[in-house]
């Protein structure tokens, strides 16, 4: 573990800067691609919006659908990133250094698209203002009894405590970057850094802020998805109301979105020669740590179907039947076991596994497939009622629009990633240069092992 | 001038439906829809399984062929006490009045569908379709005009029509209501029992919905309550709706023996 390169500050300079200071021969294209996609979910949402709900697959009585599902899932992706960049920070982990603000960002990228959902998939969106406490003059107040009240209150307090995280781990590179660039991107990195010199008081004040966010976002992050998870809980639905959802939701999110991460790190690795910086041993440890998370995960997805069992409550078990024995969802039932628990947890117990960073593109890939599946599992046939007032019995069935926007969300996310690694660099500079003063080879018998001094 | 006092305060509307007089006719459908300007259900809006029906008439089957019947139950908004939609509605767009009403505030609502989802008796209907366009796009989705010409003359002017991206449900005739109220007012007087009639309550013609004040100790309503036949949709979800059901009676009903 941890045997790297030991690298010069120039060296780390310009390795980690280039892709902002050049511009990569594949960053148009992806861009390109990027906005196609997205424009394509432009498109629908403009459709849909026009035209009215009526061109989704929404039909009473499953008045929630693919929006819903998706909302939920990127809430999800967002919850590694904070989670991994905190405790790591909290711990002091040396590894976490190259890994922390890829994921960061992918936090707020995520859960601004996230965000973006619940929005578009109100009848009158140009109304969402409503929900927040602002008309004072005329005591126009929401209902603070409605989950759909604490559900943005949650969402903005965490995009806000991610975007200031992100923006704290940011500064010292952006004064290294003012100091490197010319023109008005001079201009915009001098104003953005706020006057960072590097003093160590400076870095100080940063170190003590970089603690107390880490600190202050942690209860943040697991509020958000039990939140998210309330909006089903506290319903009447059956399957929906289990007092089970808030951690559930919590470990699901972690699954998927520590798999985000994984996915991530490969195509920076590849995208931007990352090489020495993001090494197997980075996702040796992200493999282990989602070998404990995909359990924990899978003991409470089992506990939501024991509850449901164990309660004996008709309706509760008419959907739980239809979950395992019908078509489709029994099926999704199958591939939400085997992508999201059995094949990935079975294949992160070989060390040659975790450490092929192929492999571990596949696995997580197919994780985040799998808990995408799952949220549509938990979501779709709960509402569609199959026990009570039978002559309303439905079925649902996705519009090519709403698929749109589902697909389109991809594009949004990546959008922003590229954005952002044109900007500003995926990678900390200054933890890297932090990382190599803190270093010592300290030989141990036959063999060079790397330490951490700190004083 | 009198004062506004008997009106607002004392009273609880509730509706009784006799199941056993039920023959499923649904002139109490088309009633609604007339009186609610609700959108015309046209083949399109059917084929895609959007259809209003504030009042529907679900149809059960009973028995095999050749003893098959047919049971019929009118559902409708049952107005709970205890309903499921108000608290989860952000904006308060949905919420209790003081005359036992589950009112919907067209204005206020945003279309988040959260209170649709949690209505256990399925009674609320989404404005799926921009009301009438001629948007080229439009055809590509849905023919359907929602209220097409000529019946936009029809229209009932107590009435508000009701726009895109709303939620809307069965109000008990709540313009009906405020109409008889105010008579009542003007002249003086308490309002009547059997006055106010909801316009499913006024097409039945078998009367087997009984419309009525659930205070008012004399009313048909009070009466039929206290019914040996009385229940009410979903009664464990513990919602307590204002729409009480009368069993059908059984002629082949014999009682056990023996005990």
């Amino acid at each position: 573990m941890q045997e790297r390169k030991v690298l010069t500050e120039l060296q780390i300079n310009d390795r980690l800067l280039w892709p902002v200071l050049e511009t990569a021969s594949w960053w148009w294209p992806a861009v390109t691609v990027a906005a196609l996609v997205l424009g394509c979910g432009v498109t629908a949402v403009t459709i849909m919006v026009t035209l009215g709900e009526g061109t989704t697959g929404l039909n009473r009585p499953i008045f929630w659908g693919f929006m819903i599902v998706n909302f939920v899932f990127w809430v999800g992706i967002s919850h590694a990133g904070v989670m991994i960049s905190s405790i790591l920070r909290l711990c002091q982990a040396e590894w976490r250094r190259p890994v922390t603000r890829a994921a960061e960002v992918l936090t707020v990228c995520s859960l601004a698209t996230a965000a973006l959902f619940p929005l578009i998939h109100m009848g009158r969106v140009w109304r969402f203002y409503w929900v927040f406490p602002y008309d004072f003059d005329r005591m126009l107040w929401p209902d603070v009894r409605s989950p759909l009240i604490w559900d943005p209150s949650a969402i903005f307090t965490y995009l806000t405590g991610a975007t200031m995280f992100v923006f704290m781990a940011l500064l010292p590179d952006l004064g290294i970057l003012r100091d490197r660039t010319t023109g008005w991107r001079r201009t915009f990195y001098a104003f953005a850094s706020l006057g960072w010199r590097g003093n160590p008081r400076q870095f100080k004040l940063q170190f003590i802020l970089g603690i107390l966010l880490s600190g202050l976002i942690l209860p943040v992050f697991v509020s958000v998805h039990s939140i998210v998870s309330w909006d089903f809980a506290v319903s009447l639905v059956p399957a929906w109301h289990a007092t089970v959802f808030a951690p559930y939701f919590v470990i699901g999110a972690v699954h998927s979105g520590v798999s985000g991460v994984v996915t991530m790190m490969v195509v920076l690795r590849a995208a931007f020669k990352w090489q020495d910086y993001i090494t197997p041993d980075h996702f040796d440890a992200l493999g282990r740590l989602l070998v404990a998370v995909a359990t924990a995960w899978l003991y409470f997805f089992m506990l939501d179907l024991l509850f449901a069992i164990y309660g004996g409550e008709t309706r509760e078990v008419g959907v739980m039947e239809q979950r395992i024995f019908q078509w489709p969802w029994g099926f999704f039932f199958f591939l939400i076991i085997v992508l999201g628990y059995i094949i990935p947890v079975s294949a992160w117990m070989f060390r040659s596994v975790r450490r092929n960073i192929m492999w571990m593109f596949a696995i997580s890939i197919m994780v985040n497939v799998s808990m995408w599946l799952e949220r549509l599992w938990l979501i779709i046939p709960g509402l569609q009622n199959k026990e009570r007032l039978t002559f309303d019995w439905a079925v649902f069935q996705p519009s090519l629009i709403e698929i749109m926007l589902v697909f389109s969300s991809f594009g949004l996310v990546c959008l922003g990633l590229l954005m952002f690694s044109k900007f500003f660099p995926l990678i900390p500079v200054w933890e890297e240069k932090e990382g190599q003063l803190f270093r010592e080879e300290i030989k141990i018998g036959n063999r060079i092992v790397p330490a951490i001094v700190r004083e | 001038m009198a004062e506004p006092t008997t009106a607002v305060k004392e009273r609880k509307w509730g509706m009784v439906v006799d199941i056993d007089r039920c023959s499923g006719c649904q002139a109490c459908v088309v009633a609604c829809q007339s009186e609610n300007n609700q959108i015309i259900s046209t083949e399109d809006i059917v084929q895609q399984k959007r259809p209003h029906v504030w009042m529907r008439v679900e149809r059960y089957w009973e028995g095999d062929f050749p003893n098959q019947k047919a049971k019929f139950m009118p559902v409708m908004c049952q107005h709970c006490e205890n309903a499921p939609c108000e608290p989860v509605c952000p904006v308060y767009a949905t919420y209790h009045n003081a005359e036992g009403l589950n009112v919907q505030v067209y204005n206020r609502c945003v279309g988040t569908r959260y209170c649709a989802n949690n209505c256990p008796y399925h009674a609320r209907f989404f404005n799926q379709w921009e009301r009438n366009t001629d948007s080229p796009w439009r055809e590509a989705f849905s023919s359907a005009q929602m209220i097409a010409e000529p019946m936009n003359d029809y229209l009932n002017p107590d009435v508000t029509v009701r726009t895109k991206g709303i939620m809307e449900k069965c109000t008990f005739c709540i313009q009906r209501i405020r109409r008889v109220t105010r008579t009542a007012k003007d002249q003086d007087r308490d309002v009547k029992d059997g006055e106010v009639q909801p316009a499913c309550v006024q097409s039945c013609p078998t009367s087997a919905l009984i419309f009525g004040d659930m205070r008012d100790p004399s009313s048909k309503v009070t009466a039929k309550l206290k019914d040996a036949r009385a229940f009410h949709l979903l009664e464990d979800l513990g919602t307590k709706p204002s729409v009480t059901y009368l069993k059908k009676i059984d002629p082949n009903y014999k009682p056990a023996k023996g005990h």
